[in-house]
């Protein structure tokens, strides 16, 4: 569904991804891990828009998504769970979901996309009016992802879901990332956790200083020398 | 009590509504698009001239000039933020100050080049309302009567629609706000319509009350930046509060000494609180 060739990007005079290539098939859970600055955020940063291309090339379905700013990636079935999650603190849990169907084809459908969240997540109903930035940290992450699912997407990036959350609710994050996928949405999650998002994906790549170091199903990755012994401390 | 005190508070209370128009339009501005139009007050200036030509020169109705002055405002919001504002958005602050700051001067003197420095009034007197002991200005009450209603038809707009919705999520978190699918440019260019519109609204309402001359900014301008100073710059409701607070020490200095000193008043408790409390009385 989401194809990447050969995709290069920076900031200014820095390089941060160099060649990259990767295929998120449809239905599928796709992982990307790797060490901190490897550049799995500018990674989610291309494909949702914040960031041009630089080189190669980048298309959902078929069709190129070059160029595109953020803003029409969307309409092209996108959403993008930013890291840190970043909700809007001060909006309550429905107001910062109503942003989420911002776009036309959303807008049309609120009401039902937030019957689906809520049944989803039913903390997020029970919060509805509460300012986004009183959540648990687990609720946040709860809130940004069903601002993502608002806009009723084709593929959901998600950017370090498990980030400065406690162990306890980091599980429950993952629980969360099944739930999404048994709803049938084509996932690509980048993640530090490797041990735990290896058991949600399907497959995985490992990015390294911007370059795609190894990728394989989430059972060869598990198995592998390199990853148990750098990232899994076995 | 002293009927004269009683009326100077209510006099207060009338001139905090229209204070607030123009600080929530400021406001609203500042917090979204994240700069300071110090030449806001001249685009009322600006207003007051389209409402006093048309209906004084070309004998349009008082009303639709009011409504065409506050179209007209909106558009000359949309002309300033693609002309000036949009240029300077990524540059150092004091040059976005400037940017503002030099449309101050462009405009005062733009007008007085065009119109001269006479003042000119509209010529439409409202009955003034008279109870036993109090006199009360109709066009006062008028005044505060739309500013309350501008300031409550702003709040549902921003509360109830999705473009409200994302121009609250702006103000909070400007660069993630294409993740969601909104267009950060469509939203600053809405913005400042809207800003443009409060202007326009509140040039409606005190044309009534003032003659227009190219320098009637520099009367309430640097009014309304204390005031959205004084409740925290960016945030709407602080700014329509201090707008009340404010609107009544110039009232009621005003009735212990006279007009010129209650300004006086006003700027030395402002200076005082920016001692105390610097980010503002609603400082979060």
């Amino acid at each position: 569904m989401l194809s990447l060739a050969a995709v290069s990007a920076g900031y200014g005079s820095f390089q941060a991804l160099f060649g990259v290539s990767l295929e998120v098939p449809r239905g599928k859970a796709v992982g990307v891990i790797g060490p901190n600055g490897a550049g799995k955020t500018t990674l989610m940063r291309v494909i949702s828009g914040l960031i041009p291309l630089r080189g190669g090339a980048m298309s959902l379905e078929g069709r190129l998504l070059d160029g595109l700013p953020a803003h029409r990636m969307v309409e092209q079935g996108i959403a993008h769970v930013p890291e840190n999650r970043r909700l809007f603190p001060r909006l309550s849990v429905e107001d910062n979901l109503r942003i989420g169907a911002f776009v036309p084809q959303a807008r049309q459908r609120f009401a039902e996309q937030l019957d689906w969240v809520y049944n989803l997540f039913p903390r997020l109903k029970d919060r509805r009016e509460q300012a986004a930035g009183t959540l648990s940290g687990g609720e946040q992450q709860m809130c940004a992802i069903g601002r993502a699912l608002m806009s009723r997407p084709k593929l959901l990036l998600m950017d370090e879901p498990s980030a400065g959350l406690a162990p306890l609710v980091v599980a429950q994050v993952f629980e969360l990332v099944h739930r999404i996928r048994a709803e049938g949405l084509t996932v690509l999650i980048v993640e530090q956790n490797v041990q735990q998002v290896l058991e949600v994906v399907d497959r995985a790549y490992l990015l390294e200083v911007g370059a795609i170091k190894l990728a394989g199903t989430s059972a060869e990755l598990k198995d592998n020398s390199f990853i148990r012994k750098s990232y899994m401390g076995l | 009590m002293d009927p004269y005190l009683i009326e100077a508070i209510i006099n207060g209370i009338l001139l905090g509504g229209v204070l607030a128009l123009l600080a929530l339009g400021l406001n609203l501005i500042f917090g979204v698009v994240d700069v300071v139009w110090i030449a806001y007050a001249d685009i009322v200036m600006c207003g007051m001239y389209v409402i006093f030509f048309l209906y004084t020169e070309y004998g349009v109705p008082l009303p639709l000039a009011c409504l065409i002055a506050i179209a007209s405002m909106a558009a000359l919001g949309v002309v300033v933020h693609l002309l000036i504002i949009a240029p300077v958005l990524d540059s150092a602050p004091i040059n976005q100050l400037l940017a503002t700051g030099g449309l101050l001067f462009f405009l005062q003197s733009f007008a007085t080049l065009l119109f001269g420095t006479d003042f000119r009034n509209i010529g439409v007197r409202l009955p003034i309302l008279e109870s036993a002991t109090l006199y009360i200005s109709f066009s006062r009450l008028i005044a505060f009567a739309v500013g309350l209603i501008g300031a409550v038809a702003l709040y549902l707009f921003l509360k109830r629609t999705y473009i409200g919705t994302a121009i609250r999520a702006v103000a909070q978190d400007r660069e993630i706000v294409g993740l969601m699918g909104v267009d950060q440019r469509r939203i600053y260019l809405v913005t400042s319509a809207i800003g443009g519109a409060l202007a326009g609204l509140a040039a409606c309402l005190l044309a009534l009350q003032y003659d227009v001359h190219p320098y009637i900014g520099n009367t309430f301008g640097p009014v309304i930046f204390m005031i959205c100073v004084l409740g925290g710059l960016g945030n709407m409701i602080g700014g329509f509060i201090a707008s009340f607070i404010i609107s009544q020490i110039i009232a009621i200095g005003g009735y212990y000494s006279n007009t010129e000193l209650s300004y006086v008043f006003a700027f030395t408790f402002f200076i005082v609180l920016m001692f105390v409390r610097p980010r503002g009385i609603f400082a979060r």
